[in-house]
């Protein structure tokens, strides 16, 4: 149909309604305008788009995504167990102590020739004739977990007295701010060493028969200076975040509605500070592997025979000229969590963080 | 200026108050005293030792006196030598302080370096080799790297001499202590650098003719500096922590090696010195980090 400005209906002179004589046909130029020449993107997916863009990052998230399946699903049909000393036709064999990698022990041996199936280790076995391999998978089990699990907790409670000190502001954030400073300015470390020894004699007995007993004090007490010592640092970024944040006009017109300070905190201002605390917690991860392997050297480490990969390579060291792959292992793959932490999370961070946006 | 620095030096003079008192409380709670043993000695004999180290006063009463020892540089005695602690701290921490010294020293100025390095050759080889080595040195663990270097260059190639007490070699101990801060100050170095390489009095610098090292050194380094002045605070404290696992792994006797020994001795009177000790020098370390930076830039103004 074309345009005819005389076919149109005439207007009745009274009505209200437009004259559609007034009006023309859009040409095929300014319909091409209309079209959506990109399609629009959110944050989060703008974010993602420079992350898969990286290589480093995405290589990184591989990496520990190979590294959590297999620590996962591995050990279900392992022939061995962590603690379990190798035996061969039920019989402990004491000839299986500190094999190389791939190697079968004099006994194993014997069995093979007499046709029976032998699984080999992988990594060799330790010096309590134990399957290194699955000892090393157990020990980034652990790792990992302590890691993970330490940063939950730093995530929280620095989450919320970060958000409450931020929000309230005034007399309430000065007196959290400074009970911050003071936790800030304690030496960490030190503080951990200090917690362990004595949790260690505190806890010792009282937690004999609990499930928390197969962790060992010493994990607890990490975590409890976790828990204790490392939240500032999420208190006081959290706190900067929700302080720039509510100044928004959003949050007051939120105010203005009446929504209560909890509603603000969590639907308008957390999702808008999100990205800085994630990169944040996957920078926290390898900081706490770190603590916890230092703990593991200075004897302070998991409750034997749970092996942690601190505390196989720490154990390796003294054998480390003859039987050099049992450090190998378990620092390796100390540094493939822990770099791989490390470059997703500066990976977020470029992809994320709105200050280095461009 | 100075009401911020009066307000950080209370600030720290709490900070040591609130350590001595975890530390003090905390080997309180531990349960047992220390002449509680199997063979339970005369009673006598035992109120008399208990007076002797005041254990027979209320708690608060003992950490006072403990606290007032402290200030005297009276750190009690240690249980498994008998000697004097704050003697053991004097002459273990020489050596611990010039491990330590020294391993701060080449990290500032190597980090420096490599950093500008980085920062000036961006994108190109050089830059790509330092960022990955730094990246590297940050993700292993410290006695891994101290044992691989030992193992390496000590025993294999043995181009180095090992550590001992007649042939003190300090080469290796100071190379694996150093390189974590030397490391974090390269990126440090390079992330402020190419922030102050964009500004405009650069620009400006380079417009009216200056030469290019005059540009790097007198205008670009010098603010970029600024940032690392922060980090000295805790570097001081964990090359401290560090130098517990390095002086193991290389069996230097100093204040580290001493204070794993106590820990496995369950030596309280010396866990709770070295502690207190270590603690206030971490605390002293990030008080002067942080007056230094304020000093040299007057715009930071913290409230």
């Amino acid at each position: 149909m074309t345009y005819n400005a005389d076919k149109l209906p005439k207007k009745n002179l009274l009505s209200l309604q437009i004259d559609p004589r007034k009006f023309e046909w859009a040409s095929d130029e300014e319909k091409a305008q209309h079209e959506t020449m990109r399609e629009s993107t959110t944050f989060f997916r703008d974010g993602m788009r420079k992350l898969r863009r990286n290589p480093l990052a995405v290589a990184s998230l591989i990496v520990l995504v190979c590294l959590v399946l297999t620590i996962v699903i591995v050990p279900m049909f392992y022939p061995y167990s962590y603690e379990q000393m190798i035996s061969v036709n039920g019989k402990r064999d004491k000839t299986a102590k500190n094999l190389a990698p791939f190697q079968y022990s004099k006994n194993e041996m014997k069995a093979i020739e007499d046709g029976a199936k032998i699984f080999p280790h992988i990594f060799g076995t330790d010096e309590l004739c134990r399957d290194y391999f699955i000892r090393v998978l157990y020990g980034a089990r652990v790792s990992l977990a302590v890691g993970l699990f330490a940063s939950l907790i730093v995530l929280v409670i620095g989450l919320l007295y970060g958000s409450i000190s931020g929000y309230f502001g005034g007399k309430v954030d000065m007196v959290m701010m400074r009970i911050v400073d003071i936790i800030y300015s304690l030496p960490d470390t030190l503080m951990v060493i200090l917690l362990s020894v004595v949790l260690n004699q505190v806890l010792g007995t009282t937690l004999q028969g609990t499930v928390l007993a197969k962790v060992g004090t010493n994990m607890i007490s990490l975590f409890v200076v976790f828990g204790v010592l490392y939240w500032v640092g999420m208190a006081r970024l959290v706190r900067g975040q929700i302080l720039s944040i509510k100044t928004n006009e959003y949050v007051l017109a939120a105010r203005a509605m009446g929504a209560k300070p909890g509603r603000i905190i969590r639907r308008h201002i957390l999702p808008n500070c999100m990205s800085v605390i994630f990169i944040s917690v996957a920078l926290q991860i390898p900081s706490a592997i770190f603590t916890e392997s230092f703990l593991s050297f200075i004897g302070l480490g998991v409750q034997a025979p749970m092996p942690s990969l601190g505390s196989l390579a720490n154990a390796a060291r003294g054998g480390m000229q003859s039987y050099p792959y049992k450090m190998v292992f378990p620092a390796v793959i100390i540094c493939l969590i822990v770099l791989s932490f490390n470059l997703l999370g500066d990976g977020l961070r470029d992809a994320f963080d709105p200050k280095l946006r461009r | 200026m100075l009401k911020y620095t009066v307000k950080r030096v209370l600030l720290a003079a709490v900070t040591v108050f609130i350590i001595a008192a975890i530390t003090f409380f905390a080997m309180n709670a531990i349960p047992g005293g220390p002449f509680d043993k199997e063979k339970a000695p005369d009673p006598a004999v035992q109120a008399v030792l208990e007076a002797r180290f005041n254990l027979d006063k209320p708690v608060a009463q003992q950490f006072i006196i403990y606290l007032g020892n402290l200030l005297h540089g009276d750190f009690g005695i240690s249980l498994k030598t008998g000697r004097e602690i704050s003697q053991i701290i004097r002459e273990k921490f020489a050596v611990s302080a010039k491990l330590g010294g020294m391993a701060a020293g080449f990290a500032i100025l190597l980090g420096l370096i490599l950093g500008s390095i980085a920062a000036l050759c961006r994108n190109r080889w050089p830059d790509r080799v330092i960022i990955f080595l730094t990246t590297l040195f940050v993700s292993v663990p410290s006695f891994v790297l101290a044992t691989i270097l030992l193992l390496v260059f000590a025993l294999t190639l043995k181009w180095v001499g090992v550590f001992s007490t007649t042939n003190p070699n300090y080469v290796l101990p100071v190379i694996s202590l150093m390189l974590y801060p030397m490391s974090y100050i390269t990126r440090l170095t390079k992330s402020s650098m190419l922030d102050v390489l964009g500004q405009d009095y650069i620009r400006t610098a380079r417009a009216k003719g200056v030469r290019e090292g005059f540009v790097i050194f007198k205008h670009a380094l010098r603010n970029a500096l600024i940032p690392v002045i922060t980090y000295v605070g805790p570097m001081i404290a964990g090359i401290l922590t560090g130098s517990m696992v390095i002086e193991t792994v290389f069996t230097i006797g100093g204040l580290g090696t001493e204070f794993v020994r106590s820990i496995n001795n369950q030596d309280y009177p010396m866990i709770m010195a070295t502690t207190i000790f270590l603690a206030v020098l971490m605390v002293i370390a990030t008080l002067i980090s942080d007056l230094v930076y304020k000093l040299v830039d007057p715009k930071i103004t913290f409230d």
